[in-house]
């Protein structure tokens, strides 16, 4: 990370490199710019969404190092070399990732805006080992993800229906 | 967000040395913070990241203790393999607070520091002792039903520790390691946090430009079992109305020692020694257990919404109790 002769205020931007959805970018960010804000507002990778922007809803959820977290809550200054992968980066090849693939044949949102969110943390949920299988284990592990459209029960099946396969 | 500056440190410190008083806050993982600098409740001047300093490791001291880097995350703690086996109560607290997201983000150290849920604490604008000294307690004579506390209130504030971890820290007992200008102290975990009494804004024992780094649990009482109840108004991804941590050895059916703590109910995260005392030599019956509920609730105040919390309470410890002592296959 480095200074620029950006400034607002007085306070400088920085530069910080991220491996983004596997490419290599180099951005400039005030201290005070959320990872959310930046995905959206400067690189412009919409998918993820702002919800509640107090890590209260889920719609922001995104990889960091291969965990999920609210990337409303982290400022993207802190992330300088990080590896962030968003929901533009889960299809590979043009092909839908099998989550993708699952919520469109389970039926699993209504209105969309909190699937980005959900996908990000069903992943995560999926490849960990110590979050267990059962329908319970899988609702408890995605309580952070808030649907006001109320598609939980077919967002649990798509999760489950994608098991094994990630 | 209000703009302010940034500096990452690279040493313990170097971090110390960056905070320069009232003004900076440190980030860890920043579930606290930046929540609070959006609202305009926090409003640092200067922020310093301590996500680069080495307190990333769990390790196991000579003398049975448990040393725990600041920034081991809630769910990396939760899952190690000593907390799971030798502090239950430790595991499932943690597990039972927040999501899997805040759970991979939020700290040891963080957790340790995060502010009460009080709406009015967090309106900006409703009286609050907390945000605005002497401006007064909205939330006495107001909703005071869900994060406000029975034990451990003020004329000055009411409002609930909301830390599930802590309650289970408490019942174990631990040291909090902080580093500042002057050097490094510890501090009992029991007085880190402090009553609100007539300065609800002075919340913690730490002195300015102080960093926690460590927190050292106490070593595992031997033969004990122990368990973390949290009861909320829905299962999941809530704060606890009332919660149990409860550490207990028994002899056959009587009770060796126990450890009784309690969240949701207390301005700290609440250990209840009397209680605690009064289980000791007596047999592991609901009986013991009753008494001891009624023990922990004895000096309890409760507000206009909140009295539900004392039956609540003492059911939750009732409860964990037997499910700590109950037979195993």
């Amino acid at each position: 990370m480095s200074e620029t002769s950006t400034a607002a205020g007085g306070i400088s931007a920085c530069s910080i490199t991220l491996q983004l959805n596997g490419q290599r970018r180099e951005v400039e960010v005030y201290p005070w710019t959320t990872l959310l804000d930046l995905l959206r507002e400067q690189l412009h990778l919409t998918g993820t969404k702002k919800g509640c922007d107090h890590g209260q809803c889920g719609a922001c959820n995104v990889h960091v190092n291969g965990t999920v977290i609210n990337s409303c809550l982290s400022l993207a200054v802190m992330h300088d070399g990080d590896e962030i992968t968003t929901v533009e980066g889960l299809s590979e090849n043009g092909e839908l990732h099998p989550i993708q693939q699952a919520f469109l044949d389970e039926d699993a949102y209504q209105c969309g805006y909190c699937t980005a969110g959900q996908m990000m943390t069903a992943t995560y949920v999926l490849n960990s080992s110590h979050i267990g299988d059962s329908d319970d284990a899988v609702r408890e592990a995605m309580s952070g993800n808030i649907c006001r459209c109320g598609a939980y029960k077919n967002i649990l099946a798509a999760v489950q229906s994608t098991r094994g396969k990630v | 967000m209000r703009n302010f500056e940034y500096q990452k440190a690279d040493s313990v410190n170097a971090a110390v040395t960056a905070h320069a008083g009232q003004a900076s806050s440190f980030v860890a993982g920043g579930t606290t913070l930046l929540d609070l600098v959006k609202i305009d409740i926090m409003q640092p001047e200067r922020v310093v990241d301590v996500n680069g300093l080495p307190l990333y490791d769990v390790e196991a001291l000579d003398d049975g203790r448990l040393k725990i880097g600041a920034m081991v995350s809630n769910t990396d703690l939760a899952y190690h393999p000593t907390v799971v086996e030798k502090y239950a109560v430790l595991s499932e607290a943690l597990l039972s607070g927040a999501s899997t997201s805040l759970r991979n983000k939020a700290t040891t150290g963080g957790n340790v520091m995060q502010r009460v849920r009080c709406p009015y604490f967090r309106d900006g604008v409703s009286a609050c002792n907390k945000r605005e000294p002497g401006s007064g307690c909205a939330a006495i004579g107001g909703h005071n039903r869900s994060v406000h506390a029975v034990l451990g209130t003020s004329e000055q504030c009411i409002a609930t520790h909301p830390s599930d971890m802590c309650v289970a820290m408490a019942a174990i007992g631990a040291k909090v390691l902080v580093t500042g200008p002057n050097g490094e102290r510890e501090i009992d975990f029991l007085d880190f946090h402090l009553l609100p009494g007539d300065s609800p804004e002075k919340e913690h024992a730490l002195d300015v430009d102080e960093l926690i780094t460590h927190v050292v649990l106490d070593a595992p009482i031997e033969g004990s079992r122990s368990t973390y109840l949290k009861l909320r108004d829905r299962a999941s991804y809530q704060f606890a109305l009332a919660s149990s941590g409860v550490i207990v050895a028994t002899e056959g059916n009587t009770i060796r020692d126990a450890r009784i703590a309690l969240g949701g109910v207390g301005t700290k995260p609440w250990r209840a020694r009397e209680a605690e005392q009064a289980l000791i030599g007596e047999p592991a019956t609901e009986q013991s257990f009753k008494k001891a509920a009624e023990i922990a609730f004895k000096g309890a105040t409760p507000y206009e919404h909140n009295a539900f919390k004392i039956p609540l309470g003492q059911q939750a410890i009732v409860r964990s109790l037997t499910h700590a002592t109950a037979a195993r296959a």
